[in-house]
């Protein structure tokens, strides 16, 4: 049998936005992650808990939940990091809405990256032949700092702007868009800076930098968000906004 | 009930911090500043006026809450400029420790003018 050490107290959110935190005894391991923790929840002891997962390697960007008041990957969290006194608090990530227990819809969330104009507008067809960018090319640079973005929606649960304002893009379009901004084969910027320069876009962002501070990529979009200030500025300023 | 709609964790860091006493600087100084144009109107109102304002200020508690004044105004201005760095030149990891070094500015600034009225 188990003792109180090796047992974890993990409290769950239950419910849709409504709800309520139901506590759970889940057996300590070593080398045990969050994800394995809410995975044995669902497997051991209520089949009826619902979350999300898929690679649980830190690519896919789909298991980040609040875990003790701070948005993660679940994944790559390991309980020992985060687990005060044996204590996990387990919620769904904030600023969008809950679907069910730990799922939350991240419609929104992906549809603002499109609104920043987050896809790629190719300015040449397929009989063209390769760009030569060269590795050392400042823009290349700053588009290489700000691509491995996994669209996990942790910034964007940190960012007290979104829970201001659920208009505002948010860290994460932003940082895509700047991303395309130093895409030298893209040529859809106009629109672009036009898309972010608005009310809901990059000046609306007040540097908190919670998004950097809590992206398990170690992107920095407050830099890109930075970015993009300077660039629709620049703009604006030369009559091409 | 939504507990977890509380962000405590995601604002638990310096960067933050340094917004709260941003915002709470700038909100305070708005309120100050009537204050002070009310002082300044005295001046057009002749030297009598403005002196029994400038004898009010003579007492400790005003000169405590001047101190405390010029500590948000030093806070308000290093952070402004801070945030001026972190938007407008090119990111350095040396601009996390720009909120300790306006920390230590405003400080100063504040304690030197202690030192000055005391
Ligand atoms: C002394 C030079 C000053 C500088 C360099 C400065 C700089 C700034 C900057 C950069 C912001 C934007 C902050 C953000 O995006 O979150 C700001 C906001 C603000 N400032 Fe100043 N400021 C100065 C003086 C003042 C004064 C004298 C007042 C009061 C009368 C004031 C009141 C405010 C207020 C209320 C805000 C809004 C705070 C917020 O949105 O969080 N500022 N300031
Ligand atoms: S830096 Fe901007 S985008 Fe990032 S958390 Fe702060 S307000 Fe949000
Ligand atoms: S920027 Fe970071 S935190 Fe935000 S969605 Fe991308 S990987 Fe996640
Ligand atoms: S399960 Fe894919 S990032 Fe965590």
């Amino acid at each position: 049998m188990a003792d109180m050490a090796s047992m974890l107290d993990v409290s769950v959110w239950r419910g849709a936005d409504e709800g309520r935190f139901v506590s759970y005894p889940v057996p300590r391991r070593e080398n045990q992650t969050v994800l394995d923790v809410v995975t044995y929840v669902q497997r051991r002891l209520d089949a009826t808990l619902a979350y999300r997962f898929s690679c649980r390697v830190g690519m896919c960007g789909s298991c980040a939940m609040t875990v003790n008041g701070v948005a993660r990957w679940t994944c790559r969290t390991h309980v020992g990091r985060v687990a005060k006194d044996g204590r996990l608090r387990i919620a769904p990530l904030r600023n969008m809405p809950v679907i069910k227990d730990l799922s939350v819809d991240m419609a929104g969330f992906f549809a603002k990256a499109a609104r920043a104009k987050g896809a790629f507008r190719p300015t040449a067809d397929r009989t063209a032949d390769f760009a030569v960018i060269a590795p050392d090319s400042p823009r290349r640079r700053r588009a290489d700092a700000a691509i491995e973005c996994i669209g996990c929606g942790v910034c964007y649960a940190s960012c007290d702007v979104v829970t201001w304002n659920p208009d505002y893009l948010g860290p994460a379009a932003l940082n895509r868009a700047w991303t395309l901004v130093n895409d030298e084969r893209d040529g859809g910027n106009r629109e672009r800076l036009a898309a972010v320069a608005g009310d809901a876009g990059c000046h609306a962002c007040h540097s908190h930098q919670s998004c950097m501070e809590r992206c398990p990529k170690h992107l920095n979009p407050t830099e890109s968000i930075a970015g993009l200030k300077r660039a629709t500025v620049l703009a604006a300023l030369t009559g091409k906004l | 009930m939504r507990p977890f709609r509380l962000a405590g964790g995601s604002r638990d860091h310096p960067a933050y911090w340094a917004f709260a006493v941003h915002r709470l600087s700038g909100l305070l100084l708005v309120l100050f500043l009537p204050a002070h144009f009310y002082v300044l109107s005295r001046a057009i109102q002749g030297a009598a006026a403005l002196d029994a304002v400038l004898a009010w200020t003579e007492g400790p508690l005003v000169k405590a809450a001047e101190v405390g004044l010029i500590l948000l105004l030093a806070a308000h201005l290093t952070g402004g400029l801070r945030l001026l760095a972190v938007e407008f030149l090119p990111w350095r990891d040396w601009q996390k420790t720009l909120i300790a070094v306006t920390a230590g500015v405003s400080l100063l600034i504040g304690l030197g003018f202690l030192i000055n009225v005391a």
